[in-house]
Parts: structure tokens; sequence; C-alpha cells
């Protein structure tokens, strides 16, 4: 046994050369995605900062009454943005509202494709399903330091940490909605004459929607999920204050801030999931 | 010229297509190739002919291969061998080999399907379900609903156009269904199992709306049944399948008369042969007749007695000594209106229904006159005869008609 103690397989050297060779190499590529992403969640945090705290309410209300249709909920997200004011969270609250909408818009866009793709090519699939597995149960921490590396501290590294997290809920209930149309409709579809565009879109993702939203769904709780682990390599939003708290033992600030999060979640949750089956035009 | 012509055709399901085939030619059943190779032979050596304007009904077990047939024909299920060609204008295409274009070309504009389960899209409301087919065909969204709200109508479900799917019972479901096989205006229909799972007295129901909308719209229809009755109230041929072959194939009269082998005559013996069999094919012929010098005897227990002319016409008849009036019934008279005690003559043509009808008004049996002259006499045994199934087994005197 002694052997196998003596030699130890170098993987983690491996993997730091593989980062370092990445600095190295492409320094210049991972610096212009950080450059850009920053700029463009910066500015929408400022786009929403400029309006007086009401606008934002209204469009929260507005979008939950178009939704559901339900007087209890827009009371409900009135409410509980007005606490968030009064706790003086307002803008971390807006800085992990639009980073969490920025990952998932991300994933979204990245991740419904390889869904579709994976959904048609069974092969691709088998292949992926290790690496999503693996992209899930890392913890997140290990992937922080790769991408702190790579991007530098801010709000970067935390996006790409909670794009990685997340990205695995829409290729999975994609994969799932699609493969899972039932066959008589897709026989439908080519019995009727449809091209492969057609048969995508008129029948394969309509039959998959509700999959498709509820990864969406599980996609803003995964990156609401990664905020306070995002602030430790620097993301700002509602996850500072809670390890601020937590390293200057302040109860009261660990509690309010944890409540806003809490808050947040519940908003969002409601707000996203199940949007009803709303009738189509 | 047929508006489906289907010759030699193998459909196999599998890797190995070329390896299956060579041992079906072996003689191989279906059962080893499937041990041998994994794959599945669907159609063995398919050879029918479907006329414009017929309505061809595919018959068997499930697993007999009718719905791979059917399927083959758009394309759906692969043509792994032999010819499947389908009328387009003035020429035939062979659905096994055209390019991808004309298949599309071929299932928006030639062939359109109605499937078991309905295969209507959920999230569409009923009207945008049956614009469907119109929507692959690329019509814009004001036409193809009108031209949708028009078929609707014909199926009478226009009121029910904006609801979904789910919220209609199932009979209706398939009368959209139809609707957006219909409305694709397409000369050739493929139906599989369609009314199969409707209850009883829907799918009779549908049944009947399917046979008047085929008087108006003449198209060539295929349909896949498990259900006789279903084939033979329906079909103008019928072709019954048994693992992957077709077994026999003909008219429905022709299937229930003389089944090739026991598979057919089990399914004969399980339906209801009142609208099948006609009067030529039960009845007892003349010539068995017993005599009693120029008279024939019909019932000896009663004396029920006919004499005839020398061309073999009924000139009078009687019962117990006491005459009978003869009555010429015609196709399509009013049955409830004979009396008992006259004696019908019909032509042999009549359907065991309406037969059966006149004996239970007039409590006589009836005769068949052909040409005026008599060739045949239906008596209560030979409705016996048909009802119990026994019409095709070893009594050569009843089927020999």
């Amino acid at each position: 046994m002694n052997w196998i103690t003596e030699h130890k397989i170098p993987l983690g050297s491996w993997m730091e050369a593989f980062v370092d060779w990445l600095t190295f190499n492409a320094a210049g590529f991972f610096d212009a995605i950080s450059i850009s992403l920053e700029w463009v969640i910066l500015s929408v945090v400022d786009i929403f900062q400029w309006f007086p705290p009401y606008v934002p309410m209204i469009m929260a209300a507005a979008v939950a009454w178009a939704l559901h249709r339900s007087i209890p909920l827009v009371i409900f997200v009135v409410v509980a943005l007005l606490l968030i004011l009064n706790l003086g969270y307002w803008q971390e609250m807006l800085e992990t509202f639009v980073l969490v909408l920025t990952a998932t818009t991300i994933s979204i866009i990245v991740g419904i494709p390889i869904g579709i793709l994976a959904a048609h090519k069974p092969r691709l699939y088998t292949y992926l399903r290790p690496i999503l597995d693996m992209m899930q149960t890392i913890p997140t921490f290990v992937y922080l330091i790769p991408t702190l590396v790579l991007f530098g501290l801010g709000v970067v590294p935390g996006l790409i940490s909670t794009i990685i997290f997340a990205i695995a809920a829409p290729i999975r209930l994609t994969y799932l909605g699609i493969s899972k149309v039932p066959d008589e409709l897709i026989e439908a579809g080519k019995a009727f004459g449809a091209t492969p565009s057609k048969l995508l879109f008129k029948v394969e993702l309509p039959a998959a929607m509700p999959s498709i939203m509820a990864g969406i769904t599980q996609c803003i709780m995964l990156s609401l999920s990664m905020v306070v682990i995002s602030a430790l390599v620097g993301a700002d939003g509602l996850g500072k204050p809670v390890i601020r708290a937590l390293n200057t033992v302040n109860i009261s600030q660990g509690f309010e801030a944890g409540l806003a999060i809490v808050l947040v979640a519940i908003i969002l949750d409601r707000i996203f999931k199940n949007p009803g089956s709303k009738e189509e035009g | 010229m047929s508006a489906i012509s289907i010759r030699n055709l193998d459909v196999v399901f599998g890797d190995s297509v070329e390896a299956s085939l060579t041992l079906l030619d072996q003689g191989k059943t279906r059962q080893e190739i499937i041990d041998l190779t994994g794959s599945v032979v669907g159609v063995h050596n398919a050879n029918i002919e479907v006329a414009e304007g017929e309505i061809c009904v595919l018959m068997g077990l499930s697993g007999s291969g009718k719905s791979s047939l059917l399927r083959a024909v758009n394309g759906l299920n692969p043509v792994s061998r032999g010819e499947l060609l389908v009328q387009d204008g003035d020429q035939m295409v062979d659905i096994g080999s055209c390019d991808e274009t004309t298949l599309r070309h071929m299932r928006t504009r030639r062939i359109s399907m109605v499937f078991q389960s309905f295969a209507l899209m959920p999230w569409l409301t009923v009207l945008d379900n049956v614009a469907f087919g119109l929507e692959m065909q690329g019509i814009g969204k004001q036409e193809r609903r009108a031209k949708a709200m028009e078929k609707l109508e014909m199926v009478g479900l226009h009121e029910w156009s904006d609801k979904y799917a789910h919220e209609l019972s199932g009979g209706m479901q398939q009368r959209v269904g139809l609707a957006r096989a219909f409305a694709m205006d397409s000369d050739i229909l493929l139906m599989d199992e369609p009314f199969s799972a409707l209850d009883p007295l829907i799918r009779s129901q549908l049944q009947d709306e399917l046979i008047e909308l085929q008087q108006r719209l003449n198209k060539t229809i295929l349909f896949v049944s498990h259900d006789l009755d279903e084939a033979l109230k329906i079909g103008t041929n019928i072709a019954i399948m048994e693992s992957a072959e077709i077994i026999q194939h003909g008219k429905p009269e022709d299937i229930v008369l003389n089944p090739v082998n026991t598979y057919v005559e089990n399914f004969v013996a399980h339906t209801n042969p009142l609208n099948v069999l006609k009067g030529r094919s039960l009845m007892t012929e003349t010539a068995q007749l017993a005599r009693d010098d120029d008279m024939l005897i019909l019932n000896p227990n009663d004396n029920t007695r006919i004499s005839l002319d020398a061309s073999g016409q009924v000139m009078s008849a009687s019962r117990q000594d006491k005459p009978l009036a003869l009555y010429h019934w015609q196709e399509g008279e009013n049955i409830d209106s004979l009396t008992e005690g006259s004696l019908v003559i019909a032509s042999p043509d009549i359907s065991m229904r309406a037969a059966i009808e006149i004996r239970y008004n007039t409590g006589l049996p009836l005769l068949l006159s052909e040409n005026k002259s008599l060739v045949g006499v239906l008596s209560d045994k030979d409705f016996y005869h048909a009802l119990l199934g026994k019409h095709f087994t070893s009594d050569a005197e009843v089927t020999s008609g």
C-alpha cells in the first residue's frame, strides 16, 4: 500500500497547469468576456437604479398580474419589495436581480439549443449526462477558484460559476421535454408534411413547453441560490451583506440580508412558476 | 389507374434489413428472423391495388402488420424492398425511392392521415388543429382558418372551434382529426384504426358519418381495423393480414363466404352477417327443393307449395290448399307494411337483414327470383345457418350460390 501513497497521481497539478496555460495563452479572451459582461451587468443595474424605486415595483406587480391574474400575489410582491426597500437593501436587491436575470438568460440561450440537440442525438446525451452531473455535484467553491483566476475579482466569476451550476436545469428539462413528445404528435407532424424545422417549432417545442418552462424556473432558483457564494469572489448583491455579517458575527445584519434573499426567492418563484396554461392566440 | 399500387412490398424494422430480407427469402419465419438479427418484419410480400374512390380495409389482429403497411404508404415506415406507387396527377410516385421534397409534396398535397389516438396538438384550439396541415402547406393564417372552419362545419363542430382538444369527447376529437385530414383536400386518406378508441355507439355513428362523407367526397381510403364488422360495413374491399402477410383480399361477402383458413374463419364466426350476406349466398336453390308433380314444396308441415310455369316463373302459391297472395318486393320498399300471409318474391341481391325482416312480417319463406325465374328460396333453416356462422363450413348446399 505504501507504493500507492508514495506515487500520488498529480491530478490537481494537471488541472492547475491547464488553468495556468489558459491564463497565459487566452488571457485576452477571458478579459474581453469579463469586461464586456461586467459592463452589461453594471449598466443594467444603473438603468434600474436611475428609476425611483416605485417604477420597478410597479413593473414587478404588472408582470405578476399579467402572468397569474391574482390580486393576493400582486399585494405580496409589492409588500415584499417595500420591506426590502425599508431594510435598506434596494440596491443590493437590484444587483442580485440583474445577476440572476443575466445568468438565467445566458443559461437559456445556451442550454435550450443544447437540450434540443441532445434529444435529437441520443448518443450526444450519453456523453453530456456525466458532464451535467459533474457540473451540478462539484461543490461550487471548487470552480470559483479557476473562474476567479481566469476572470478576476468581481461580478463575472460569480456569474460564470452561477451559469455552470444552473445551466444543467434547462438542458436536462429541454432534453426531457423534447424526448417525451408523444410519438403520435411527431407522426402527425410528419404525415402532414412538416419540414424538420417546422416539426421542431410547430410540434416539438410547443409540446415540450411545460417542461422547458419548468427548466427555466428551476434555473432561476438555482441562480439565486448562488448569490451568497458569488459574493465571496466579489459579486455585488444581497450576498455581500451576508458575508459581511458572517465575518463580523453581526446577527441583525445577517438576519435582515437573509430575509431579503428569501423574499426575492419567493417573489421570483411565485411569479415564474407555472405561468398557467394561458390561452395562446 | 390505381390510386395506390403495392407490389412485392417488404417492410423491415431494425438495423439489419439486408440480412433479414435474405433470411425472409430463405423462408425463415418472423420469430426466427427476430432471434437471428433482432430486426422485425412488419410486412412481407404485400401485393395490393387500391382503385380510385375505393375504401380498402386492412384487417387483422394486432401485430399482423396492417398498421405497418398503412404507414409505409405515406413514408412513416421505410419501404425495405418492392414498389409502393401512389398516384400523383398523371404519374405514379414510388414512395420508397422518392426524395424528401417529393415525399413532402405527397404528404402535404396527396395523402393525409387520421390516427387512432387522434394525435391532436394539445396547445392548439380545435380550429388551429384542423388548420395544422394547411399551415404545413404554407397557407396564410386568415385563409387557412376560413378553410378549417368550413371543414369543421362539415363534421358539425363549428361551435367548438375555440375549445381545446381535451375539452372534447373522444368522438368529437376524432371528428376534429377527420376534419384536419379532409382540410388537406388530398385524394388519399390513410386511417389507422380511427374508431377503435371510441365506445361502440359513437364508433357506429362515426362509421355512418364516414360512409356518408365518402359518398360526397369520393376519396380513396386505406383503412386499418381489427374489427371485421367495421371492415364489412365500410369496406369496398378487405385485405386480411396475418403475421406480416396479406392472406386474403376480396369483397366483403367473399371473405365471409369463403374464408381461406381458420384464422379468417375465426374472424368471420364472430361477425354479424346481417349487413354483409346477400340472399343469393344463403338460399336453397330451386333444384334442391322437394317436388310433387309440378309443384315445389316449401314447407311439408303446413303444406306450403308453389307452382311454376315452364320458364320457372312463379304462378301461384298455396298453404294448406288455400291460395297465398304473391307480392313482388323491390329494394327500398317499406317492409313494415307487408302483412302476415303474403308470399314475397324478391331479388337474390336482397340483404340478409331485409330478408329476415320480411320473413318476420309475413311468417313465410322468401322466393328469390331473377329475370322472372325462380332461382331459390330463403327459409328459416337458411337464416339459422348464416346466424350460426355455418355458411362457410362444410355445408355446400348453402354456400354453393
